[in-house]
This record gives C-alpha cells, structure tokens and sequence, in this order.
C-alpha cells in the first residue's frame, strides 16, 4: 500500500491536451493582432492634455458629425428593429413563394462588400435613379447627397443584425405558450403583447444594439452616398479620414477615442443583454 | 435533446398557420407580408439588383473590358492574396481559440472571449488609423522601418494586418458555440480509449465541426475580399500596387467611370451570392444532421 | 483488479464534492456508488477514471499508485452518461477506436481488429448494426454499443456514469439483467454511478451510500436496505415514516403520546429521530387505546400484493404524513373508512440522536 500523495490542482482541471498551448497560442495572437493596436491608438492621446483633447472633440465640424453618425444610426437602428421584427416574423412563421432566397439575401449587407453597397445605393436614390427618380421627381424629397442618405445606407447595413438575432428565438418560441394564451381568453393581440414580446424583448434589445453599434462605424457603404457636405452630411469616421489625410494625427486619434470608447460601452451592453436573453430562453447564444 | 427544436424548425410555417391559436387574422398576416417583403425589395434586393443593372447598362463588351483591365486584374490577385493569407491565419486561431474555451474551465475565460469579439465594435476606418500609428512615417517603428528600408503602411504587410484585424473573430465566433454544445464527452471518451492529443482533434473533434470551419471560413474571406474602410486608410491606393477590388471600384467610381466601376463591383456582388449559397447550404446540411437524431429515437423509445 | 481509492477530496471552488473519501473495491465485484445528485459520485468515478484530479488522496489500482498516471495508460473502460459516441463513426468504427488509436507497434493488424469488433458486437448481441451510424440507434442500442467500445481495449476496470439513466423505464429494466448477467461471465471488477436505490439495489453486489461528499454505508443491497447505518442511509432507501422524540421510561415519547421501541442503549431524555417503514407500522382501531401515534386515515389504496394507507397525524403528530403497508387481508379485517381516527403502533422503531446530522 503506498502513502497518499497530494496531487496539485490543475488549472485546467481537464485531461484533455493543449491547455497551454491553446492559451499561450491565443493569448500571443489577440495581443498582437487586436489589443496592442487599440492600446496604440490611446497611448497617442496621452500626447494631449485632458483640455487639449476637450478641445479637439469638440470641434463645430465634430459635434456636427457625432450628431448626424450618432443620430441617422439610432434613426435606422429603430427602423430595422420594426422592420426587422417584422420581416424575421414573416420568415418564420409564413410560408410564400420565393422564401429561401429571401431568407438566404437578408445576410446580403455582411457578405457584400461595403463599396459596393454604397455606390449602388448612391446609384439608385440620386436624382437619375430608379428610386431617386420617385423620391425627387415625384415626392420632392432629395435622398442621395443629404443626411437623409446617411439614413438609407445605414438601413440597409443594419437590418441583418435584427432579423437574425430574432429568428432563432421565434423558432424556438413553444406553440403551447401561444395555445394557453389563447385557452385562457387572450385575443391575438393580447397574446402577443404579453407572452410572445417579452421573449423577444432580450433579442430584439440585442439586435438594436448590434445594428447601432454596427452603424455607428460604418464607413464604406455611407461615404458614397453622404456626398460628405462640411456641417451636413459629414459622418465622424469620415472625419477621421480627413484628419489622416492633413498629417493631424492627433486630431484623427482623439476621434477614434472618442468612438473607441463608445464601441466598448456597446459591446458590454451587447454582452450583458445576449446573457440576458439567454438566460431568459434558456438557450445559449 | 436539444436539438428537438430543429425538426420543429422544418413543420414551422405549416404548425403554425393551421394553428388557430398561433395565427393571426388574414388582413394582418398579409399587411406583415407585405411590409416586410416590401423593405426587403427596397432595402436588400434593388441594391442588388442595381449593381448588375448599371455593370450591364453599355453591353457586354465594355463589361468584359473593365473586367479584364490589367489594374482589374492586379487588384483581383491583391485581394486574393490578402485574403490567402489573412484567412487561414485566423482559421489557426478560431480552432485554438474555441479549443482553448470550450474544452477547458480557466479564470478570465469571460473576459476572453468578450476581447475576441472587440474587432466586430471597431469602425474599419479606425482599424487603419491604429496600424498608421504604429508603422507609419510618424509613428512608433516609423523611423526604425525606414532606417531599415521596409514597408508597412502603404504596402501589402498593413493591408494584411488590418484585413487580419477586421476577420479576427469571424471563425472563432463560429467554433466556440459549437465547440461548447458539443461537450466533452466525445474528447474524453477518445482520451479513455487511448488516442493523444492529435488523434483526438483529427478523429473526432474535427469532424464535429467541420460545417462550422467552413461557415466561419466563407464569412471570413468574403470580408477579407471585401473590405474597404481599414484597407482604404493603409493602401495609399496606388493604382495597380495596392489597391483590392472594392478600393479599385472606388477609384473607378470617383474618376465616373460608373460602368467600369459597377463591372468590378458586379464580380464582387457574385461572390457575395456565392457566399451566401454556400452559406445556406452549410446551414441546411448541419442541420439536417442534427435532425437526425431525435427522430430515430422518437422510433424507437 | 482491486482498486483502492484513500483519501481522496476534491473541491470545485467553495463547493466540497468529495471529504477524505477512501474506499476499497474488491477485484472482480460489481459495486454501485448511489446517492442523490451532488453527492460526489460521479466526481469520484472521474477521478478514478483519471478524468478529474483529486485535490488529494490517492487512486491504487491493483496495489500501485495511480494518480499521477494519465487516463490514457490507467487501462480503464468507461462509459459514459450520454455515451459519448462518435456521431460521426459507424458502430464498427466506434468500437474499433481504441485499438486503431494504439501506438503503430502495438497496433493490431485490420484482420484482427475486425475480428475483435464482431466478437464484441456478437457479446453485445448488436453485431447486425455493425454498418450504421449512433444516431440511427435506439437508447438502449447505444449503450451496449458504448459499452462494447470500452471493453474493446480490455480495460482492468469499467466503469459506468448513469449507465441506465437516459432510458426509459421498460428498456432500463432489460437492460439492468442483460449488464448483471455480462457482469457474472466477465467478472471484471466494475463500478457504476447511480442516483436510482431500486437499480443498485438490484443490480450491484455492494453498495457505497454517498452524501454530501461522504460515504455513509458501505454494504451489500440486504446490509444497507435491512441495517442502514445512518438515519440518512434510511430516509434515501425505500419509503419510511419519521418521528421526532424524547426516549423516556415508558418508551418513546412522541409529542404526548408514547410508543414503544427496543432500543435500550439511549438515556432517558435523548432527543432522537425514530424512523419505521410503512410494513414496521400497525394500525390500532380501537378508540380505547391509549398507545400509539394519533391519526386520521385518508386514502386506502389496495391494488397489487399489498395495500398502503395514507395518514395524517392528529393531536400532537398533527401536520406529520404517514404512510403504512399491510396485506391485503389485514386491509379487509380493518375495514378504515376515509376520516376514521386511529392510532400508529410501530412494530419496529429505529432510533439515531438528534444531534447527528441528517
């Protein structure tokens, strides 16, 4: 009989291999592709006092911009959270002709390039153009060259964040709960204001949140169709751009921290609320 | 079993319209249909459809030539290249990545995987400012790369870099749900049963997740083919040297050469489509796959 | 082979699975480790296993310290809960895994690999889906075929996480036989997880109760079901009816009544759990009595060999639950109509101090 031994825990607590190669691997890779480059960009800014760096984001020409990025995303955000909503409910729930293709397109705007979006969409709503034809020529309204463009563009590479983040809730959503609802006297409306909306609160949440993220940045699809006006229709990643291109790199890193820090605010708001949802369907996201 | 919702997945349309407690009046089902379809032709399909239209408005000749064009074809070759390169290097990290999370408990594994996702929150256009401020002219290796006479920014490495930085996540995003549904056990049963670390990953982990490599692989590449801001900032667009497919659909674009400009596009369009045929297809094939399963044992218990 | 396992603790952050747990498995025995879930025991199989480490303590499998060798060389079968078989591998190729995974050396050659594959799947009585694939299997299908692959690379051991615990209940019974009689020809010294005290006590030759990351009884299904060591041990076999008392000279004081019990080794004035199964219960029609635990009848229900009573206390048991089985004839004799008051008389009264926990 041998004496007990005292075993060390092991970190990983598993006998599968590769625990230190996959972390060393991981670690070594993220840092260098990812965190070391954002770190750059806030290490520049520490080049600017606090009241240096105030002053640089608060530009008329900036404060224009974060007005119209920040203002056209939450717009078209809200938009695709109702259309989106819409759209994910009738490919769910409704069968007609021509489903699958247009299940397969709505994943169009992250698989097509987003130059390519923006100078068909800058195409399509000017003033020659098949919708722009209508909107101008008809209806008065001038798309193509104006905020209201930022707008479009901005629809258009947002929708696939809501619809997709809904879809597999729906699909999952029991019949029974809808079929108790309605033995206990719920008319369809009440049916799905009290049972079904509160499930797809968490997801529909999260689909905004990921469209406004997304809008936020954008940058390809947008500039084509902004026709970029100083005061205008200037989006702030465009402002970014100019500032790099007049050598200011200062100017264009206090941008980017500006934006920077807003993109993290909305990736552990994205996180905290797809935790939410799934803790409220049960299912892992 | 989980996977119990799938199959209820294939009977859904049908389930639920011959439901009455699940359907809605005519009028309204129509009005939904009607809406939603007319966004989706506004938003989604005449763009599309656009950019085919307008290659095609001259004919086929001036198409062809604008295809064939040896600045078209050079940026073709660069962007393959960028995304050769850029795709299997994250390939490597999404499978040791997703190995790494969902095959091992560690502290800081929530926070690691939230640091994954961080390209996703990053606008393109900063993506090239940051590899500007570390290799360009003015920033941190700038002066120790010209002493050297090597080039980043305005040259193929930055372009690599900010592509690999802009597809980081894609396939990892990918593996690690995967990986995590699919447990343990199977690795532990491998392990018990004498297979290393190797055999384990080659017979039995890397088939289970096949359909999710090529998935993640698809969407990787085609934004590594397709994209435009982060690329834009740190090509310097060098006609020819180093400019991708959508920064030469640009430069057609702004010189109004719409035709040529929407020719290129077009072939950036198609692989779009590609993608996503490839893409419904994968999603159809796994899960078939899983369907599989509960059905046999709803037979047979 | 014998396993011994001593010592052995293992904590999941503030959560103590196993406390100084040691154990001895005697070479070719079937033994069930059985306890509510979270009592350790399939913590424990792991660790065996050489799936999980212990925090410490040691695994000794046939005298020799195994914990620091690696699952791969501890020689072990083990099957698991949901089997864990390849989805992707035919049954052939499932079984044929561990030989295939050997060392190129030590590598058996196809021909004998496919003989070996056949002679197990003929062990299992499976070897005509041989060419299909696990999802095309029923549950009890996949469980002889997961277990078939363990024995394929001739573990010392086999052990079974819930073997029994993913099927339903008909399917569970037949298979609980066809593992005990494979058991008896292959006398492989195996030990299985679980939470079902009907299929240990069928199935195993010994059983080891486990609480809390303890072991509470260790016995043979007729020690731990007739002699249970621990008012724990008896409240997780078998149905039982509990009373909270006070030993006194007249017996065993219930609240103002008193019933009598064999006991002799409490003082007077311990407080003690006093436990009787519902056949260890009599019924006392007589409204004279003066013995005995006041209650009021509210079900019969006589179907099968026997008959059980439902009671609910009254006077000072009032709020107790009592359930008691007599014979069919007893029932008729009584004749208890729904309300009628009664009093509990044990026969048999099983007495654990109070301060023991439990």
């Amino acid at each position: 009989m041998s004496l007990p031994v005292s075993i060390p825990s092991s970190r990983a607590r598993s006998v599968l291999p590769g625990f230190n190669l996959t972390l060393g691997y991981t670690l070594v890779y993220l840092s260098l592709i990812v965190l070391l480059p954002v770190a750059a960009v806030f290490l520049r800014t520490a080049d600017l006092s606090f009241a240096e760096f105030l002053a640089v984001i608060s530009k008329p020409a900036l404060v224009a911009s974060y007005k119209l990025s920040f203002g056209a995303s939450l717009l078209a955000a809200s938009i695709n959270a109702v259309f989106g909503l819409l759209l994910a409910w009738a490919l769910v729930r409704y069968s007609f002709p021509g489903k699958k293709i247009v299940d397969a397109l709505v994943d169009l705007p992250f698989a097509l390039p987003t130059a390519v979006a923006g100078i068909s969409l800058a195409t399509l709503y000017s003033k020659n153009g098949w919708l722009g034809a209508f909107f101008e020529g008809v209806l008065g309204i001038k798309i193509a060259f104006t905020p209201l463009g930022v707008l479009v563009a901005l629809v258009f590479i947002g929708l696939p964040f809501v619809v997709r983040t809904l879809q597999p809730i729906l699909e999952d959503l029991e019949t029974e709960l809808e079929e108790a609802a309605a033995s206990l006297g719920a008319s369809r409306w009440q049916t799905f204001v009290h049972v079904v909306l509160p499930v797809l609160t968490p997801a529909l949440l999260t689909g905004f949140a990921l469209a406004f993220a997304r809008a936020v940045g954008e940058y390809g699809s947008v500039i084509f169709i902004a026709g970029n006006i100083p005061l205008v229709s200037e989006i702030t990643p465009l402002l970014i751009i100019t500032r790099l291109e007049q050598y200011d790199y200062t100017g264009a890193t206090a941008i980017a921290v500006v934006m920077l820090v807003f993109s993290f605010v909305m990736l552990l708001l994205i996180n905290g609320l797809q935790s939410w949802s799934a803790r409220r369907t049960g299912r892992t996201l | 079993m989980s996977t119990t919702a799938n199959t209820a997945h294939l009977r859904h349309q049908t389930r639920f319209e011959r439901n009455a407690a699940t359907r809605e009046p005519r009028w309204i089902k129509w009005s939904i249909l009607g809406l939603s379809l007319g966004f989706f032709l506004l938003f989604i399909f005449m763009p599309l459809l656009a950019v085919f239209f307008e290659a095609l408005r001259k004919g086929w000749s001036p198409y062809l030539h604008a295809i064939i064009a040896p600045d078209a074809l050079s940026a073709l070759r660069l962007t393959l290249t960028i995304a050769l390169v850029a795709v299997p290097l994250n390939l490597v990290f999404g499978v040791a990545a997703a190995w790494l999370i969902a095959k091992f408990d560690f502290r800081g594994k929530q926070l690691l995987t939230t640091l994954i996702d961080i390209p996703f929150s990053v606008s393109p256009v900063i993506v090239g400012l940051m590899y500007v401020l570390i290799f360009g002219a003015n920033g941190w290796l700038g002066a120790w790369l010209q002493a050297h006479n090597l080039h980043v920014i305005f040259a193929l490495p930055g372009m690599l870099l900010a592509t690999t930085f802009v597809t980081f996540p894609f396939i990892a995003r990918e593996l690690i749900p995967l990986m995590q549904a699919q447990g343990r056990e199977e690795e532990e049963a491998a392990v018990v049963l004498g297979a290393n670390g190797w055999q384990v990953f080659w017979h039995v982990t890397l088939p289970n997740i096949l359909w999710g490599v090529i998935y993640g692989v698809i969407l990787a590449n085609a934004r590594a083919m397709g994209e435009f801001g982060a690329v834009s900032v740190v090509s310097g667009k060098l006609r020819g040297l180093t400019t991708t497919l959508p920064l030469h659909v640009e430069i057609l674009y702004n010189e109004y050469n719409f035709a040529a400009a929407f020719a290129v596009a077009s072939l950036l369009a198609l692989l779009a489509l590609v993608t996503l045929a490839i893409k419904s297809w994968v999603e159809h094939h796994s899960a078939a796959q899983q369907i599989n399963a509960p059905l046999s044992m709803e037979k047979t218990s | 082979m014998s396993i011994q396992v001593s010592n052995i603790s293992k904590r999941f952050g503030n959560f103590v699975a196993l406390d100084k747990v040691s154990l001895d498995f005697p070479s070719g025995e079937l033994v069930a480790l059985l306890g509510p879930s979270g009592c350790g025991k399939t913590t424990l199989l792991r660790i065996i296993a050489g799936l999980e480490q212990a925090d410490s303590g040691s695994v000794i499998l046939e005298g020799e310290d195994a914990s620091s060798t690696h699952v791969r060389e501890r020689q072990v079968g083990f099957v698991f809960q949901h089997y864990a078989l390849f989805k992707h591998m035919t049954v052939f190729e499932n079984v044929a895994f561990g030989l295939r995974m050997k060392p190129r050396g030590q590598r058996p050659s196809d021909s004998v690999i496919a003989d070996k594959v056949h002679q197990l799947l003929n062990l299992v009585q499976l070897d005509w889906l041989a060419d299909r694939f696990p999802a095309q299997l029923s549950g009890g299908q996949r469980q002889r075929i997961a277990l078939a692959r363990a024995l394929a690379v001739e573990p010392r051991v086999l052990l079974l996480d819930e073997p029994f615990g993913a099927l339903d209940a008909k399917v569970r019974k037949e298979l609980r036989r066809w593992l005990r009689k494979l058991h008896d020809e292959l006398h492989i010294t195996s030990i299985f997880v679980t939470h079902d005290q009907e299929e240990a006590l069928e199935v195993a030759d010994r059983i080891v109760l486990m609480d809390h990351g303890h072991v509470e009884q260790v016995g043979t299904p007729e020690q731990v079901y007739n002699q249970p060591a621990t008012p724990f041990v008896y409240g997780f076999l078998g149905s039982v009816n509990l009373f909270h008392g006070r030993v006194d000279e007249g017996g065993l004081k219930v609240g103002d009544a008193t019933v009598p019990h064999q006991q002799s080794n409490f003082a007077n004035g311990a407080e003690v759990f006093a436990f009787a199964r519902p056949h260890e219960l009599d019924i006392v029609t007589d409204p004279a009595a003066t013995k005995g635990l006041g209650a009021k009848v509210v079900r019969v229900l006589s179907f099968g060999v026997s008959s059980k009573v439902e009671l609910d206390g009254s006077g000072s048991a009032t709020g107790q639950h009592f359930e008691v089985e007599l014979s069919q004839q007893e029932v008729q004799k009584l004749a208890l109509q729904p309300g009628q008051l009664v009093r509990l008389l044990p026969s048999r009264l099983k007495l654990f101090e109070r301060t023991h926990a439990g």
